[in-house]
């Protein structure tokens, strides 16, 4: 079992005619994903690593079945994707790209209330499930099929976690990177009520960072309805106030969404928050061991 | 992105905001040109520099007279002022605002923010005007209003009338003020702001509503679309090493240790600088070279990181998806052939095409020391720099 994503997504490539789009759809193939279109406007008709293109999502879908999408469009096209997926009535669309106009995802998202499609991202690594479905950008070779859910706002600390669990045997059951973006789809929370429902799933890690507030209220969340163990991790503990880390989201403001705010949040919920990244793995092995699960962690 | 007052108070007037006549001033023969121009009984004379708290750390002076306005703008111009959003080491003043002075009544708060949590613009407004809203938020939330507003609908009279009723504006002047709201939320959402504050909101004796400030942030994912914000850019106001690095698409903050780190991906270049920290060292910068990122913009990356003389040393920690090894290797090596590496290099390498990233630095002939992960990488880095 898994979330999200699984052996039978059917993807759709949005924008797959780009650079990095094709660079990222060659790897999903190569992992075995089942990419059954690709949509870039005005070149419908052509087929790319086997894979046909269309001209819009709706006669991708139509055509192929698909239901879901990933988007490699650039930034300034990005939102108009996000809502042409939406339309087309998919179950999940997955934004990869960064640096669109914050302004731009707030009316994406207000289109998309009442809407049945979920948007991960934008500006995440994508969602993978293990031997299954890698959709995104993530590197493939480092996951492992296991009963570990991993969600995070970063996408490089998610492969540093994932690739710890990895190396001491510890397989996951899906990794969802909800991206750095102050206004994003799918949240920590939703993320959790997946793994808490998943019944493959015995363990999470969580992986946030500075600025807002969307850690303090998935601590919450956990304290009041999580059953399984989850272990953290925070990072910007040594940035500077008022300077955005990179991410459009990272960033202290007025004194709020520092690292040990989040910290004290997620440690009041009995979540353990690992001291460096490089820990994460083992945090997560030390909890799992107390609470007996090590040994149906280790197998699948 | 930030902008001066004065620039703000520019944008405001082509969206029909109310703000006092005034203009900008290099010298202070110019101050003392432009208030004889204004001709009014006060001038207010404001150094224009990228941070709050100007008033409180002198950095606005009312003149009555000419002569004043001389002497004050001598005072300031060159100086540094250190204000809570400076840091200790302050700013420089380089620019002036010469302002008409206005016959303040009472003052308020309004501010324009993004909502994370509901993802939508929101108006905020109070009473307490002047003060920092922070403090307000604190010690008096009651006297904050807010209203939450619809992208499809934009703000709407009835809101901005609310919240001019909550906020206790004398009646005969709330459409004014909701005139002025809706103003400031066009300007808003046509220049891509992330923040539009007006602190203080004024109502003068002669029954005026006015921005006697304006702070203006972009958001800078949107500034393609602005050429005339882009062209507000102050580069005196900003560090030159991440002036630098903006050229390149690089994402660049100064830190003040010692260790340069070069990582792709925000969320791990933070980790980095929290991961040498425990190691006990201390990181010279964040930078994150991106997704996708050309051998080119590795290569500037890697310079921008050797010009800071601070730097005793370079971590570079990458964990490539989009990013790929090899493009690294080939970066740093370039970088460090061209600029020469006088400092001990570190290198820890994970992901996409990670095999052919670690055969050319082999092959480089480069003084480098291989990291197997962050925390050893952070660990090595640390002690060869001492």
């Amino acid at each position: 079992m898994s979330v999200y994503i699984n052996a039978d997504t059917k993807v759709i490539v949005q924008g797959i005619t780009g650079e990095t789009a094709l660079f990222h759809t060659k790897q999903m193939l190569e992992y075995g994903t089942k990419i059954v279109a690709g949509v870039t406007p005005g070149k419908g008709g052509q087929v790319i690593e086997g894979v046909p293109v269309f001209n819009t999502v709706q006669e991708a879908v139509q055509e192929t079945g698909a239901n879901v999408s990933v988007i490699y469009v650039p930034a300034p096209f990005a939102a108009d994707a996000i809502i042409e997926a939406v339309d087309a009535e998919l179950d999940l669309t997955i934004c990869i790209t960064e640096h669109i106009p914050v302004l731009d995802m707030v009316k994406v998202k207000r289109y998309m209330e009442g809407k049945k499609t979920r948007l991960v991202g934008p500006n995440c690594p994508g969602v993978i499930t293990a031997d299954e479905c890698k959709i995104g950008i993530m590197p493939g070779y480092i996951h492992k099929k296991g009963h570990v859910g991993v969600v995070s706002r970063s996408g490089t600390l998610t492969y540093e976690a994932v690739h710890q669990l990895t190396q001491a045997g510890i397989g996951q059951s899906t990794a969802v990177g909800i991206g750095g973006d102050p206004v994003n789809g799918t949240n920590f929370i939703d993320v959790l009520k997946e793994f808490n429902n998943d019944p493959e799933t015995y363990a999470v890690v969580m992986i946030g960072e500075i600025g807002g507030t969307a850690e303090e209220e998935a601590a919450e969340w956990i304290k009041a309805n999580m059953t399984k163990p989850v272990v953290g991790f925070i990072g910007g503990q040594t940035a500077p106030p008022g300077k955005r880390m990179g991410h459009a989201g990272a960033i202290i403001s007025g004194g709020k969404g520092t690292a040990k705010e989040k910290i004290k949040a997620m440690n009041e919920a009995g979540i353990e928050v690992a001291e460096t990244p490089s820990v994460i793995g083992e945090t997560l092995i030390k909890v799992i061991k107390e609470k007996g699960l090590y040994e149906k962690c280790k197998t699948h | 992105m930030n902008i001066h007052e004065y620039q703000g108070k520019e944008i405001l007037r082509k969206y029909g905001v109310a703000v006092p006549n005034g203009r900008v001033a290099f010298s202070p023969e110019e101050a003392v040109k432009v208030a004889k121009e204004l001709g009014s009984n006060v001038t207010v004379v404001k150094a224009q520099i990228h941070a709050g708290g100007r008033g409180k750390a002198g950095g606005v002076k009312i003149a009555k007279n000419l002569e004043e306005v001389r002497t004050y703008a001598k005072e300031l111009l060159g100086k540094i002022l250190v204000t809570h959003q400076t840091g200790p080491e302050g700013k420089e003043v380089k620019r002036l605002y010469i302002e008409e002075g206005s016959d303040i009544e009472k003052e308020y708060y309004l501010s324009f923010i993004l909502d994370r949590a509901t993802s939508r613009v929101t108006l905020m407004g109070s009473e307490e005007g002047g003060m920092d809203i922070e403090e307000v938020a604190e010690k008096t939330p009651e006297k904050i209003f807010k209203e939450v507003i619809d992208p499809v609908t934009g703000l709407l009279p009835f809101q901005a009338r609310r919240m001019a009723f909550n906020m206790n504006i004398p009646s005969k002047l709330v459409n004014k003020a909701a005139k002025l709201m809706l103003g400031l939320y066009e300007a808003f959402i046509d220049k891509d702001a992330s923040i539009l504050e007006i602190n203080p909101l004024v109502v003068t004796g002669n029954g005026e509503v006015m921005a006697l400030d304006a702070k203006f942030n972009f958001d800078s994912n949107a500034l393609y679309r602005h050429k005339d914000i882009i062209e507000l850019r102050d580069f005196d106001e900003e560090d030159p090493k991440e002036i630098e690095a903006s050229k390149y698409d690089l994402s660049y903050i100064s830190l003040d240790g010692n260790i340069g780190c070069m990582v792709n991906g925000a969320g791990l270049a933070m980790a980095t600088m929290d991961t040498i920290s425990y190691y006990g060292g201390q990181p010279a910068n964040f930078l994150d070279v991106g997704g996708g990122a050309t051998t080119e913009k590795v290569t500037e990356a890697f310079k921008i990181i050797l010009s800071d003389p601070q730097v005793k040393g370079i971590f570079v920690n990458i964990f490539g998806g989009i990013m790929k090894c090899d493009v690294i290797a080939e970066g740093v090596i370039a970088a460090a052939k061209q600029v020469g590496l006088e400092v001990p290099l570190v290198v820890r390498l994970e992901g996409t095409n990670v095999e052919r990233g670690k055969e050319l630095l082999n092959a480089s002939g480069l003084n480098i020391v291989a990291a197997d992960s962050m925390a050893d990488g952070a660990e090595k880095i640390v002690k060869l720099v001492g």
